[in-house]
């Protein structure tokens, strides 16, 4: 259980979200989809207020002063950015609109320039359809393979062949530091090492993990690392590609558009340097910068009250779901983040979901867009509880009550 | 009793519930009440695929101009939801079912389920009865 500082601690975090004061169909909001969004701190939302209150103007080009003052500010979540990667280089952190988006952009901009007929391409069965289409659309494009890392039943990699999947054929490595559907934390050390063996390529879909620990890119060695804002306190819109800087010097541009270029004429283009080569067009501004108040905010938290804290909700709510006669929990790695994947014998996630959001429980229900993964465990869904920093074990309590009440109406 | 008549019955059917709990545990009666439909046409060419979960629905075109729906979910809740669908649309004239106005399940407060985003496939079902409506009417 919590102790009284740690609960202090936990009523002034909440303090800052004010979005979780309210009651949702005559219940207190019991905020459980985190890991499809997490709310935002007051100071993420004011930062947007801030800037179109005081300083609303187009980066990079202009010399007025709000111009400078916006540059300014954007720039700065950039620098902010890499410090949190742990780059000293600010050069290698390319804003896109998603993780999404980035890993798209490595896919067109470096997978068109480097894979080939006859290229293996390798995933995992724990992909986000986001780190699985994009690279069997390259794949279709060149003539390239898609390899698989299969799992074992409680939802970690099976690596026991992954010397055969990644092999002397393999260009790029592309999988999730955290499983969106389990919670996973996968071991990704073993797969860069053995992609490097082969010379391969390795692209982290980092979406799941940035919120819940400390990232270091440069002791990780991958060559990319994708993240979104929104699911680390910041706005929509807003995603990270980390990219070494000689890896992404080499990449040619795949937007054309302003801000890319260094000089165009009709004869020929020269293009900007990295990152500016790879961010066409006038960017999410605001949202960029509300994203420098999300790092701010995600980085002044005790590091070791989430860990500890997280653990026990993730812990607490395992427990008490496994005593419900007939749930069967998806995803038991030894390492996990506060994330559970769970259904009900005989009845159907949306059935669940839809009985727990009239008592205020908002969980997430459906394939999580990792259709692979759920037709590997032969099921329609489930329904999936992921839990922030800002939850309670009391809200776990009402979680658990309001689904008691579910299975209890409809068996 | 025309496609109204049949929406105001289930209307002041609702109205006696006081809660949510009450609503919805008689939706998952009716869930569990509706006639399965027969495995012949629980083929994929009849399922109406939502992102949650799946509705089948087999319309077949009676001699007098009237079309006899089934339908099915794998569901309980969208069931019960598909066996409202049904009482009201079920029987009735192709012309009527093509140009339904179909507002009690706005009336009975449970209008987030026919919203494209809950992706129930209700929404999609909806669709198909009248355009079953609209193919029949055209051929009678």
């Amino acid at each position: 259980m919590e102790t009284a500082e740690e609960k202090d601690q936990l009523t002034l975090i909440r303090d800052e979200f004010p979005i979780l004061h309210q009651d949702v169909n005559g219940y207190p909001l019991v905020y459980l989809d985190n890991a499809a969004t997490s709310q935002k701190p007051l100071s993420v939302v004011e930062s947007i207020t801030d800037y179109y209150l005081n300083y609303n103007a187009n980066i990079h080009r202009g010399v007025h002063y709000l111009a400078t003052k916006a540059t300014e500010a954007f720039e700065s979540t950039r620098k902010k950015v890499a410090q949190f990667l742990h780059t000293p280089d600010h050069r290698e952190i390319i804003f896109t609109s998603g993780t999404t988006d980035s890993i798209n952009l490595v896919a067109q901009a470096w997978g068109r320039m480097n894979v080939h007929s006859g290229d293996e391409i390798v995933v995992s069965t724990l992909e986000h359809h986001s780190n699985i289409v994009p690279w069997q659309m390259l794949a279709e494009e060149k003539g390239a393979t898609l390899r698989v890392i299969p799992i074992t039943p409680e939802g970690e990699w099976d690596l026991s062949t992954i010397n055969d999947i990644i092999n002397s054929k393999t260009k790029i490595v592309a999988v999730n530091h955290v499983s969106n559907a389990l919670g996973t934390v996968n071991p990704i050390e073993t797969i860069i090492l053995r992609a490097k063996y082969v010379g391969a390529k390795v692209l982290i879909d980092g979406a799941q993990s940035v919120v819940h620990f400390d990232v270091n890119v440069k002791d990780l060695g991958c060559d990319f690392y994708a993240f979104s804002a929104h699911k680390i306190y910041g706005p929509t819109g807003v995603g990270i590609l980390y990219g070494k800087a000689d890896v992404l010097d080499a990449m040619a541009p795949y937007r054309g558009g302003g801000e890319m270029i260094h000089v165009v004429s009709f004869k020929g283009t020269t293009y900007n340097e990295i990152p500016y080569k790879f961010e066409a067009g006038t960017p999410n501004i605001e949202g960029i910068i509300a994203f420098g108040a999300a790092i701010d905010f995600a980085t002044s938290l005790d590091k070791e009250f989430v860990k500890h804290h997280e653990e026990e909700l993730l812990n607490y709510a395992t427990q008490k779901l496994k005593a419900i006669p007939g749930v069967k929990i998806y995803g038991e790695a030894r390492k996990k983040v506060s994330v559970i994947s769970f259904l009900v014998d005989g009845i159907h996630p949306f059935d669940l979901g839809t009985l727990l959001d009239n008592q205020g429980i908002a969980v997430r229900t459906g394939h999580h867009c990792t259709q692979p993964l759920m037709e590997h465990y032969g099921i329609p869904g489930t329904v999936r509880a992921s839990f922030a920093v800002y939850n309670t074990l009391e809200e776990v309590d009402m979680f658990i009550a309001a689904l008691e009440k579910a299975i209890f109406m409809l068996k | 009793m025309t496609i109204e008549d049949r929406q105001q019955e289930i209307i002041s059917e609702f109205a006696m519930f006081d809660d949510w709990m009450q609503k919805y545990e008689y939706i998952i009666e009716l869930g569990k009440d509706l006639p399965l439909i027969s495995e012949e046409n629980k083929k994929d060419d009849l399922l109406i695929r939502g992102c949650q979960s799946k509705v089948w629905l087999h319309a077949e075109n009676k001699s007098d101009g009237t079309i006899h729906f089934t339908g099915d979910s794998d569901a309980i809740i969208t069931k019960g939801m598909v066996s409202l669908m049904i009482r009201v649309m079920d029987g009735m004239p192709a012309k009527a079912i093509a140009e339904a106005d179909l507002h009690f399940i706005n009336d009975i407060g449970l209008t987030s389920h026919l919203s494209p985003t809950r992706s129930n496939g209700l929404a999609s079902m909806v669709k198909q009865m009248k355009i079953y409506g609209a193919i029949y009417a055209e051929h009678a």
